[in-house]
């Protein structure tokens, strides 16, 4: 089930080994050192009350965690839905376990019992939260892990089928949290009437594809033959006790009725030692692996994509999301450099063109200045040309007709010199 | 969404509870190494010696079994390193080794970079990892952690003590890897010189800081067993592969013609102690302190560079989110500046351009105006002499208008004396 990661390494080779290595110790180094930490689990219990929450836990754990000191929420009168968390420490083989107990009182007591779930949605979100948040610091230490990694949810033995309210919830969790439905106080149905009960509600289970969590095949036949029967089991129908009763000179857990004792281990009276046996003995572990490696990293991507990609177009996420935020950034960040590149030199394109048609049309201009002045100096210089003949014209007649009229006057000088000499003689006459 | 409103009653002291029977969770630690078994394990080797030192025959002699290797040439021009990757297999335990041989280190004449691609190497299995972590989506379950686990380091046994290359190398990859030094070819140094060696290779790393793995003595199941080997170290270890008989024994060994040298004897050699500590006591320990203490070193400074931190100015711790969405606001709004920037860029450079074409047209229009005013001058200039001529032209007939007009007269009179002689004398 758990698939063999892909490497990038050239040659893998296997290898025989031809002697005793050692690395064989490995698992008990392993085993050591997981003592030495110590082991933490949450249990969170959902149900309505008066359904044996609190005598069931006392039960399993075989210990008064709910006692007169400590009572179960139960025996206090809720208004709303509450969260509740107790922490214990128990050992038992030397092994240390932190046990936290989530309650829920109040589930499904009110009249109105919508969203009666989001408290519990709210608790289990801001859990993974706080682990989000520890193992995202810089400074990373302990990081404890307070996430809840099991849900019992009991379901009231109508005998009938799940109620609205059961399929609601277990709806909105079973993506969150794994989710195991328990069949509460099952002393009082009858084998045959509990076998059509559970029948019932696996059938609405699957027609409301709920996925209540499921148990990992493993390699083992054997224990593959086990799980299978568990699984015709599911739901556990059980029953708590906070008294030991003698039964047939053995103390046990049981409940005393007039007409005989149901006890709590006896596997034909109920599931509880199934219960047990699969919760506690065998797949503890499991539910902490499912809940790290998948109802965990759910909540994260869905966290951290939303944190990424918060105003941007969420169509193009597919591919986005096998990087991480910062990956994410840069990419943005390239293309965004690309963009303004385009944006440049589209602008540089639409610049050069305008600066190129004003230099055009500048030159343009001067050029016809340069005719116009051209022209105009040639007209002036035919004028001038004009003006210089006509000078000439004239200079010339002037000088001919002075000349004329030097000759003429020299002959008026003459012919008077000429009339004054005849007058002269005329005047002897 | 009011995740971090939820309305929880907790109560604050965790209690010790007596069990009153067997609950069953003490097979929990089963569980887990059964899980882990089935998983399978990784472990990564780095191999940091000259060449011909012995890496790879000391592997194949700790693994018993024979990894192709090529016999590395002296002549490479930098150090190289090359990993392979096996899938080897003791009793139900699958085991992924790595071992990573550099390829050259200590032929170069300058050996001034040599640690460097060794660096360059652990700190980029430290990246793969990180990047799988900060992704989105990931599968760190599933994900092939090539992190270095342990670097053997292999000290020549010639000299009296450590190389100058030795020391820089070891204290370059202190703080990134765990580091075992180990003496190789053990057989030439005999116990005497051992003994010197050892003290002096120990005292030197101390007087110089470098922190070499120590084996740890927390676990009282290791406890004793550990402290004693810490005092052995460095391990002067031999390696073959080749079955040798002594008495009536095939065993590993290095036949001399005064003897044979047997691996697994610890009167010869720690081989043994080097297996024992490497691989049958303290591989796991090995792995967490590379997980625990050497990536989260790395990433701690890998995040800081990038600009993450834990705490505000006020010193209000920072969650995850509110980091990832500073950060993405940092980044639009640097963006949206570099935008800005761009055109504003451009704008000035539009401006620029114009106001250069309108100081061009300004002066062409002057000159135009120049030109104008200067051909009106002219113009002017040719109207007065064209006036002039005409006054001229004006003058001079009157003159001849007026010289004529006398003319006439005096033609007239003079012609009449004329005609007086004329008659007088007619």
């Amino acid at each position: 089930m758990i698939e063999r990661p892909e490497t990038a390494v050239p040659s893998i080779a296997q290898r025989n080994l031809e002697g005793y290595v050692g690395f064989a110790n490995l698992p008990n180094q392993v085993y050591r050192k997981s003592v030495k930490r110590g082991f933490e689990f949450t249990l969170m219990v959902v149900g309505e009350s008066g359904l044996g929450k609190s005598t069931l836990i006392n039960s399993l754990f075989l210990t008064d965690l709910y006692s007169k000191d400590y009572p179960g929420p139960s025996q206090r009168i809720k208004k709303t839905v509450q969260v509740e968390q107790s922490k214990v420490l128990i050992k038992e083989g030397g092994v240390q376990l932190t046990l936290t107990i989530v309650d829920t009182p109040g589930f499904g007591d009110a009249v109105d019992n919508s969203n009666c779930w989001q408290p519990v949605i709210n608790y289990i979100d801001s859990k993974c939260e706080d682990f989000l948040n520890a193992e995202s610091r810089v400074n990373r230490r302990s990081m404890p892990d307070n996430r809840v990694h099991c849900c019992l949810y009991f379901i009231a033995p109508s005998g009938h089928g799940l109620k609205p309210l059961d399929i609601e919830f277990m709806k909105r969790l079973h993506d969150k949290v794994n989710v195991i439905p328990l069949i509460a106080k099952a002393d009082t149905l009858t084998p045959e009437e509990c076998q059509l009960f559970k029948k019932q509600i696996m059938k609405e289970i699957q027609e409301h594809k709920i996925k209540i969590y499921e148990f990992p095949d493993t390699e083992d036949d054997e224990d593959n033959k086990l799980i299978r029967k568990i699984k015709e089991k599911m739901p556990l129908a059980v029953v708590g006790s906070n008294v030991v009763i003698e039964v047939n000179g053995k103390k046990v857990r049981g409940r005393q009725y007039p007409w005989g004792v149901a006890e709590v281990e006896n596997g034909e009276h109920c599931d509880f030692t199934v219960l047990r046996n699969m919760l506690i003995r065998t797949h503890m572990q499991d539910l902490k692996d499912v809940t790290n490696n998948f109802h965990y990293e759910n909540y994260r991507s869905k966290k951290l994509a939303a944190v990424t990609c918060n105003g941007v177009d969420t169509t193009k996420t597919k591919g986005q999301l096998t990087k991480s935020p910062l990956a994410q950034m840069e990419e943005e960040r390239r293309e965004h450099v690309m963009k303004m590149k385009k944006m440049e030199a589209e602008m540089e394109q639409v610049f050069d063109m305008k600066v190129k048609e004003k230099k055009q049309k500048l030159k343009d201009s001067e050029a016809e200045l340069e005719r116009r002045h051209e022209q105009m100096k040639r007209n002036l210089e035919a004028q001038y040309k004009e003006l210089e003949e006509k000078r000439r014209v004239f200079e010339d007649e002037k000088v001919n007709w002075e000349a004329q009229q030097r000759i003429l006057e020299q002959q008026k000088l003459d012919a008077s010199k000429t009339m004054e000499k005849n007058k002269k003689k005329g005047k002897i006459f | 969404m009011a995740a971090n409103e939820v309305d929880v009653f907790a109560h604050e002291e965790k209690r010790n509870l007596e069990l009153g029977g067997h609950v069953g969770f003490d097979s929990l630690p089963d569980q887990l190494v059964s899980k882990s078994v089935a998983q399978g394990f990784c472990f990564n080797i780095l191999c940091v010696g000259e060449t011909g030192i012995g890496k790879s025959t000391l592997m194949n002699t700790l693994f018993n079994t024979t990894f192709e290797n090529e016999e590395a040439s002296h002549y490479q021009s930098e150090v190289q390193l090359r990993p392979q990757t096996y899938d080897l297999q003791e009793s139900n335990v699958n085991l992924k080794l790595t071992v990573v041989h550099t390829v050259g280190f200590g032929d170069q004449i300058n050996k001034g970079q040599s640690y460097k691609p060794i660096l360059d190497y652990i700190d980029a299995q430290f990246e793969r990892y990180l990047e799988e972590e900060l992704k989105i989506k990931r599968a760190l379950f599933n994900c092939h952690d090539t992190r270095i686990h342990i670097c053997l380091y292999f000290i020549a046994p010639t000299g009296h003590s450590l190389k100058s290359l030795d020391l820089v190398t070891m204290k370059k990859l202190d703080s990134k890897v765990n580091i075992i030094p180990v003496i190789a070819k053990a057989d030439t140094v005999s116990k005497s010189e051992l003994d010197k060696l050892k003290i002096k290779i120990m005292s030197e790393l101390v007087s110089n800081g470098v922190q070499i793995y120590q084996f740890p003595t927390e676990d009282e199941a290791v406890a004793e067993i550990n402290t004693s080997m810490n005092t052995h170290l460095p391990f002067a270890v031999v390696g073959s592969v080749e079955d040798v008989q002594v008495g009536n024994k095939m065993v590993k060994a290095r036949l001399y013609p005064w003897g044979s040298v047997q691996v697994e004897n610890e009167n010869h050699c720690d081989f043994v102690k080097l297996r024992e500590m490497l691989l049958r006591v303290n591989m796991e320990d090995l792995r967490e302190q590379t997980h625990a203490r050497h990536y989260e070193l790395y990433r701690r400074c890998k995040l800081e560079e990038m600009g993450f931190k834990d705490t505000g100015p006020d010193s209000q711790s920072f969650s995850l989110q509110e980091t990832y969405e500073a950060k993405r606001k940092e980044f639009l709004v640097d963006l949206q500046r570099k935008e800005e920037e761009m055109r504003q860029m451009f704008v000035n450079k539009v401006k620029e351009t114009e106001a250069e074409l309108k100081d061009k047209e300004k002066e062409l229009h002057e000159r135009f105006e120049q030109l104008k005013r200067m051909h009106q001058e002219e113009k002017k200039n040719l109207e007065e002499k064209r006036r002039e001529l005409e006054e001229e032209m004006n003058a001079f007939n009157r003159r001849k208008v007026a010289a004529e007009t006398l003319m006439g007269q005096a033609l007239q009179g003079c012609s009449q004396p004329f005609k007086k002689d004329k008659d007088k004398k007619n």
